[in-house]
């Protein structure tokens, strides 16, 4: 990769030589960067834009047909009935509400635990071990989704970890049910979460700190005037995460969730019979995330993403 | 910021609580691989080697792992390619809708997976099907494709950001035309943000469940798809937890290898 320094006298001799087809060829493309840009361009925005935008163009599209109640066939005939029985059905209502609620609660969970976290590995633990700490935050993520509701799904389970702890105190594990969903979801995003934070609190200059000790604040009035609003917009950008991958599983739930049903759950339920409603169900989802991202964007937290 | 004894003492115990909770689950895993006994109750009432044997010999969780290499195999070459010319396109060019190229590339992944896979599963169904294409392996590698593209978008751009072009305008200056300039120099440059590129993008696609249930055909069956189908069984509930502690000892694998080989991409973040 590196022998490629020509003997310095042979150098110039090279330039003169008469290219072959790849020089001329390369001497064409040089000449004409916009050509250069569009065939760099051609096959990613043909995959991105025609294949996937595309999909989802026609599938939201097709939020607004019907199907034939009978034959399960999709009916091309434009109507709102299913938005319209998304945002008034009272069972879609309650559950785009607790989805929304478990995303939410599942945020704020995982920022609580994982603030102080990050805070220890990225100003109170001794300097050499915070790599290795930081790594230790990190391999959790290559683990397999899976594997690690279904680690959850054993600590939960009759018998399980949960109740073999709690039996001294006389108490039962949560079983299988919305806690056991929200406990999961935010197992599996807490490195979302602790990763930017931690990035954050370690970047913070040590002067600006310093300088509000000699103005004389306490640790705790340093904490929350300087500290938090340079750390806040991280948390916000760990929510990205926290909050758009809870609220868009549906397979967590279905393996510790019981009989918890969230808006991922009615999408795949609808996806047999009703695909235009599925679509509409699919639609709060992004809806939602996209509203959550507009209104961190005014907080200014996605730039630090 | 001078934080008081028992300030430090108390987020030190937090942090030790914490790192306790997120490696007590794992360690479950595979203490639960020897459990003798078959409803995972704790704590075991011994400790056997018999279920690593039998899965072993389990066929239906060896063709879903190597469905699974092949699929991200596959999705990693196709994203390895695209994302690089984007990266290319986004990092040393200016172009009207710049943005909105860096938007679209992070949307597959932004929106939830059963969004993504309904919408693909409706598209090659009325577009491949009339072709005589049906679902199968290589409706999943397209649809892994879709959202690995990403993370070695994020890589290499970022690496083409701190990387100036007059490398490459000072090859040529010295004679190198285009190609030789990209092969000589831009690649030396960007070979490791590919490879933990790479390495990223397969590791999604191993991973993925939900995009994957809506683009493999009957008979496509990937690892995390077997694992699913397969937890709820009392009957393969051993063999599940073998195949889950092989995993968990897997994940060291990708953090070891990208420690190794680059020191600066360990922590390059998922997304």
């Amino acid at each position: 990769m590196t022998a490629t320094a020509p003997a310095p006298p042979a150098a110039p001799a090279a330039r003169e030589r008469p290219r072959g087809t790849l020089g001329r060829l390369a001497g064409a493309l040089h000449r004409r960067p916009r050509l250069r840009l569009a065939l760099l361009l051609t096959a990613p925005l043909l995959w991105l834009a025609v294949l996937y935008l595309g999909s989802l163009a026609v599938l939201f599209v097709s939020a607004f047909w019907t199907t034939n109640s009978f034959t399960s066939q999709v009916v091309k005939v434009w109507s709102t009935d299913n938005l319209r029985a998304v945002l008034t059905t009272p069972v879609y209502r309650e559950v785009i509400v607790r989805s929304v609620g478990v995303a939410l609660a599942v945020t704020v969970l995982c920022a609580v635990i994982g603030f102080p976290l990050a805070f220890f590995t990225a100003r109170v633990a001794p300097r050499r071990w915070r790599p290795l700490l930081v790594v230790a935050v990190l391999t959790p993520l290559w683990a397999s989704y899976l594997v690690k509701v279904y680690a959850w799904r054993l600590i939960l389970s009759e018998g399980g970890l949960a109740d073999w702890m709690l039996r001294p105190f006389g108490l039962d594990g949560p079983g299988y049910g919305l806690p056991a969903a929200v406990l999961t979801l935010t197992y599996l995003w807490l490195p979302y979460m602790i990763l930017p934070v931690h990035t954050a609190l370690a970047q913070l200059p040590a002067g600006l700190l310093e300088a509000s000790a000699d103005l004389g604040a306490r640790p705790a009035r340093t904490f929350r005037s300087v500290v938090l609003p340079l750390v806040l917009p991280s948390v916000g950008a760990g929510s990205v995460f926290t909050f758009s991958l809870s609220l868009g599983d549906y397979i967590t739930v279905q393996i510790v969730g019981g009989k918890t049903q969230l808006i991922g759950n009615l999408v795949y339920s609808n996806i047999e019979l009703n695909l235009p409603m599925a679509a509409a169900l699919g639609l709060v989802p992004v809806v939602v995330i996209v509203l959550y991202l507009l209104a961190l964007r005014r907080t200014g937290a996605l730039s630090s993403l | 910021m001078q934080l008081s004894r028992g300030t430090r003492i108390a987020l030190g115990v937090a942090a030790v609580v914490g790192f306790a909770v997120i490696y007590v689950p794992l360690l479950l895993v595979l203490v639960n691989s020897f459990n003798p006994d078959r409803s995972a109750s704790w704590p075991p009432p011994g400790l056997t080697g018999h279920w690593w044997q039998q899965a072993w010999h389990n066929s239906g969780a060896r063709g879903a792992l190597w469905t699974s290499v092949k699929a991200g195999l596959g999705a990693t070459a196709i994203a390895l390619v695209l994302g690089t010319l984007i990266a290319f396109a986004v990092a040393r060019y200016r172009f009207f809708g710049r943005g909105t190229v860096s938007f679209v590339v992070v949307l597959p992944i932004a929106l939830p997976g059963i969004v993504t896979g309904i919408a693909l599963n409706s598209a090659f169904s009325t577009v491949l099907q009339p072709l005589g294409v049906g679902l199968g392996l290589f409706t999943v590698v397209v649809g892994h494709a879709t959202f690995c593209i990403v993370v070695v978008f994020n890589n290499v751009v970022a690496r083409l950001r701190r990387t100036s072009g007059s490398y490459e305008e000072a090859a040529m200056d010295l004679g190198a035309h285009t190609f030789r300039a990209f092969v000589d120099v831009t690649f030396p440059l960007v070979r490791s943000a590919l490879f933990a590129g790479g390495l990223l993008a397969f590791a999604l696609s191993f991973d993925e469940i939900v995009v994957t249930t809506f683009t493999a055909g009957p008979g496509v069956e990937t690892l995390p798809i077997w694992i699913f189908e397969n937890m709820t069984r009392p009957q393969q509930a051993p063999v599940v937890s073998v195949v889950a502690a092989v995993l968990v000892l897997l994940s060291v694998l990708p953090l070891y290898l990208a420690q190794r080989l680059s020191s600066d991409t360990a922590s390059g973040s998922r997304v």
